[in-house]
């Protein structure tokens, strides 16, 4: 009768450290973790004493100091009085409103280009693949430049305004002016005002939100609560009964209606620009650093959004579009119905690569005078106070941050139109 | 009864297909007035290429060559058309190309630059066409350094070099052109020296070129170069003592020691002894397009074997190195690449040993090569991801151990799937060598600011965008077109 026993237990030698599998991989990871500690422990003790020596050792403080200089294009209230933190937040702020404009412009001119480049007339396509060639091969910060020198040196003062004989006029029926210190257009303004509310009292993060603001989020909220009603509505009758009724004009209604109201009750009203003295005053000065940076940004970004877009449509098999024709759609309904949803799915993922680049491109507004924040926190803040590691450590973070949310929020944007398989 | 059946009994020539469908008339219609959409869209395209191209052509061809300021431009466009606008005044490239091109590089040492980017260009070819036979890159090496010699001030020494040069490009270039790849190989086969691997040559390159570009004395150049030799013995020879794993410990220690450690002091007494070099050039006086294309081609070089590691790194199963790889990716390519050079341009030298002060080109060199190993490793993450499983499988069971399996099967399928994101990385990292400006260096937009600052060229603009946007052009656009060409050459069918 055979006893089974257990394998004969191999008793641990320290050489199996180094040829046994099963332990080399921790071996090989506790090595890596041990290197990794020693880099960095002597580059933070060569970063210590070398501080020290420059006798400034780390500290934030220099963030509440007065910042002392001034910001002229910006969202929230800020003088020359508030802290560097408040300088930071308005510079990030400049930035935040560059990425947002840059990204929408680049997509919508992006994804032009790139259904036109498929075009089947030979011009156009040639056309366009001349412009995302170009635009492509030069760098992003030659563009920038090159488009503040067009505003810069191309566009009338606002002397030529002036006089009874003006050399140059007012756009749009005398509501916009562009001229070689900014575009000055028409701002929206409430003679019965709800006014502002103020957060957080007088710190440095303060902001105010407009009562105004508020209200029409809220209507146009409910209003497209509403609209969704509808369609609900249109869809259980549609299937019951087979027939669609009409709701265009009711959709239409429920979404202009309500905020118009509000509009008049609120008593909105355009400020328009007007030449006073050597410049102009009223409406909302767009300074030529943000619309060269938000243009050069997303001409430059568009070219690639368009290859994306290309790529992405060729990406779908000739069978659909072709099942899709044989089902009696027309060439631009396909488009919409058939393509485009699919083709998002390839689409997606690097173009959101693509608005991380634009985001982080918009750090050479430092290039152009824009205060964003690497011309507020990593800039001036950064000369003035002397603090590099501490101005950069924050510029970094920030910047990672809002990489991770736009990456963050991308890819659940991604999970929600991807194909479900098995 | 007749027969009044109809048969033909014979065929209808072929005809022409109709006017309106060959030749340039049905191009026309196919290609630009296939509907009436199409038609208008065709007629505004040609008024838009009209409107574009009647402003640029005459600015660009009825231009100043040879003004020797804006003010003198502008007379001479003035006395010409009458008017100075609509007329580029390219003097200001004609007078500051080279400037342009090289910075404040002595102009007396251009050769050096332009003989290290056409050593380059030699380096490069047996890589990126491995059709390039071995006499062809040696006749092209040796020619190169003929040019050179040609160019240099003449003294016996010279004369002599210019000789040997002349007549190896002779002896090679007569085989070239006269011998067959078979005779060639009879020739071997009886006994004939083979020419030595092109790839010796690139492997020596990256030593070379500093050398070439900073000059100096040769000792620092040959001792780095020694540090990887050591490596390469104890790699070599460690195997017959130690398991894998320690050997490769203990190359890469000897090598980081004697790097460290040794070479500063070996270099510094070989060239007390023996000093042979060649005139030094300051690292302030780089810049230009020089500088854009040496960044660029470090960082390009650099990043892709870095990029390789991390990459695979991140694909690990060892959850440290995965976790080290994941933080430094996401964490390089989170922020601007302005931010690194902020990094590089004020902060390196904090981190360093108190007392280190070591070359603002360098530093840049440090921090775009990280910057571009991220991107990089992404890139070929995306190609080992689209390898199917199958090929993992494969090199196990063929008992390949890890390097082999990646070196033999994995990476070359991985990076042939990922070409075109490699060169579209190299094209990026190419032209944010640009944003160097921006921390104070004189790269090309550096030096437009700086010739704009010069009185008489005060207040130009045009000609200096155009000339910078040209040259970036030019290298960007053959960069793509080249990746094309390559991704054609290495279509298997299947990927």
């Amino acid at each position: 009768m055979t006893i089974l026993t257990d394998p004969p237990k191999e008793s641990f030698r320290l050489s199996m450290l180094l040829y046994d599998t099963r332990y080399r991989s921790a071996t090989i990871q506790a090595i890596a973790m041990i290197a990794f500690m020693l880099l960095a422990a002597w580059l933070i003790n060569n970063a210590i004493t070398n501080l020290n020596t420059l006798g400034k050792p780390m500290s934030f403080g220099f963030l509440g100091d007065t910042a002392g200089y001034d910001i002229n294009q910006r969202l929230l209230d800020y003088d020359s009085q508030d802290s560097h933190l408040r300088a930071a937040l308005i510079g990030l702020l400049n930035t935040l409103v560059v990425a947002v404009l840059g990204c929408i412009t680049a997509t919508i001119v992006g994804v032009f280009v790139g259904v036109m480049r498929l075009s089947n007339n030979w011009l156009i396509a040639r056309i366009m693949t001349v412009y995302v060639e170009t635009f492509r091969n030069v760098p992003v910060l030659l563009w920038i430049i090159l488009a503040m020198a067009i505003l810069i040196e191309t566009l009338p003062m606002p002397r030529a305004f002036k006089g009874d004989t003006p050399t140059a006029t007012m756009d749009l029926f005398n509501t916009v002016a562009v001229t070689n210190r900014g575009v000055y257009i028409p701002e929206p303004l409430f003679s019965r005002s709800l006014g502002d509310i103020h957060f957080l009292g007088d710190m440095a993060l303060r902001f105010d939100v407009s009562m105004d603001l508020i209200a029409f989020l809220v209507v146009l909220g409910l209003s497209i609560f509403g609209m969704r009603k509808v369609i609900a509505r249109a869809n259980t009758i549609q299937e019951e009964t087979g027939d669609r009724p009409k709701t265009w004009h009711v959709l239409l209604g429920l979404l202009f209606g309500p905020s118009i109201v509000l509009m008049i009750v609120l008593g909105f009203h355009l400020g328009y620009p007007e030449l006073k003295g050597f410049n102009f005053r009223g409406g909302i000065h767009m300074r030529n650093s943000l619309i060269a940076l938000w243009l050069a940004l997303s001409l430059y970004t568009a070219a690639f959004i368009a290859e994306i877009v290309r790529a992405g449509i060729l990406a779908i098999s000739t069978g659909q579009s072709e099942a899709a024709s044989a089902l009696g759609l027309r060439p631009n309904r396909t488009m919409r119905l058939v393509i485009l949803p699919q083709a998002l799915r390839v689409i997606i993922p690097p173009m959101i690569s693509n608005y991380l680049n634009l985001t982080k491109n918009s750090s050479l507004a430092i290039a152009v005078g824009y205060m964003d924040i690497t011309g507020t926190l990593g800039g001036i803040t950064m000369n003035q106070t002397g603090r590099e590691l501490e101005g950069v450590m924050l510029l970094m973070l920030v910047y990672l941050a809002i990489s991770l949310s736009i990456s963050g929020l991308m890819n659940w944007y991604n999970n929600s139109v991807k194909l479900v398989e098995r | 009864m007749s027969d009044v059946s109809f048969v033909r009994t014979e065929m209808l020539p072929e005809q022409d297909p109709p006017g309106s469908e060959v030749g340039v008339i049905g191009w026309l219609r196919h290609n630009l007035f296939s509907s009436w959409i199409n038609g208008i869209l065709t007629v505004l395209s040609l008024f838009a290429i009209y409107f574009v191209l009647s402003g640029i052509l005459p600015w660009v061809f009825q231009s100043v060559w040879n003004g020797g300021s804006l003010t003198e431009c502008r007379e001479i466009m003035t006395a010409t058309w009458g008017q100075t606008h609509g007329h580029a005044c390219w003097g200001v490239i004609n007078e500051r190309w080279l400037q342009l091109l090289f910075g404040f590089y002595p102009s007396d040492l251009y050769g050096r630059p332009i003989l290290s980017l056409v050593l380059l260009l030699v380096a490069m070819t047996p890589i990126l066409f491995n059709m390039i036979s071995r006499r062809m890159n040696w006749f092209l090496l040796v020619l190169a350094f003929f040019v050179t010699a040609v160019l240099m001030d003449a003294s016996i020494f010279v004369w002599i070099l210019r000789a040997g040069f002349a007549g190896a490009t002779l002896v090679i270039g007569y085989q070239l052109v006269t011998l067959s790849g078979a005779d060639r190989a009879e020739q071997i086969a009886q006994g004939a020296k083979r020419l030595p691997n092109p790839l010796m040559f690139t492997a020596i390159y990256p030593f070379l070129m500093p050398w070439l570009m900073w000059g100096g004395t040769i000792w620092p150049a040959i001792c780095t170069a020694f540090g990887f030799v050591i490596g390469y013995l104890v790699l070599r020879f460690g195997r017959a003592y130690m398991s894998e794993l320690l050997t490769m410990i203990a190359a890469v220690a000897a090598a980081v020691i004697w790097w460290l450690v040794l070479s500063g002091y070996v270099s510094s007494a070989l060239s007390s002894v023996l000093p042979i070099g060649i005139e030094a050039v300051q690292s302030r006086q780089f810049g230009g397009f020089m500088l854009a294309i040496l960044l660029g081609v470090v960082a390009i070089g650099c990043s892709l074997p870095i990029g390789v590691v991390l990459a695979l790194g991140r694909q690990s199963d060892l959850v440290v190195v995965k976790f080290l790889c994941v933080g430094f990716i996401e964490f390089i390519r989170g922020v601007p690449l302005i931010t690194l050079l902020f990094v590089a341009s004020l902060l390196l030298n904090i981190f360093m040993p108190p007392g280190t002060n070591f070359d603002i080109i360098l530093r840049v060199m440090i921090m775009m090569t990280l910057f571009s190993a991220a991107y990089m490793a992404e890139v070929i993450r995306g190609g080992l991801a689209a390898l199917p499983r199958g090929q993992y499988e494969g090199a196990d069971s063929l008992g390949l151990d890890y390097w082999q399996a990646q070196r033999l099967i994995i990476m070359p399928q991985a990076l042939k799937v990922s070409i075109p994101g490699i060169v579209s990385t190299f094209i990026g990292i190419f032209k944010d060598t640009t944003l160097v400006s921006i921390i104070g260096l004189f790269d090309v937009i550096g030096l437009a600011s700086a010739i704009r600052a010069d009185t008489s060229w005060n207040g130009i603009y045009w000609e200096l965008f155009a000339f910078i946007a040209f040259l970036f052009f030019i290298v960007c656009f053959s960069m793509s077109r080249y990746s094309m060409y390559l991704e054609r050459k290495l279509q298997t069918g299947h990927r």
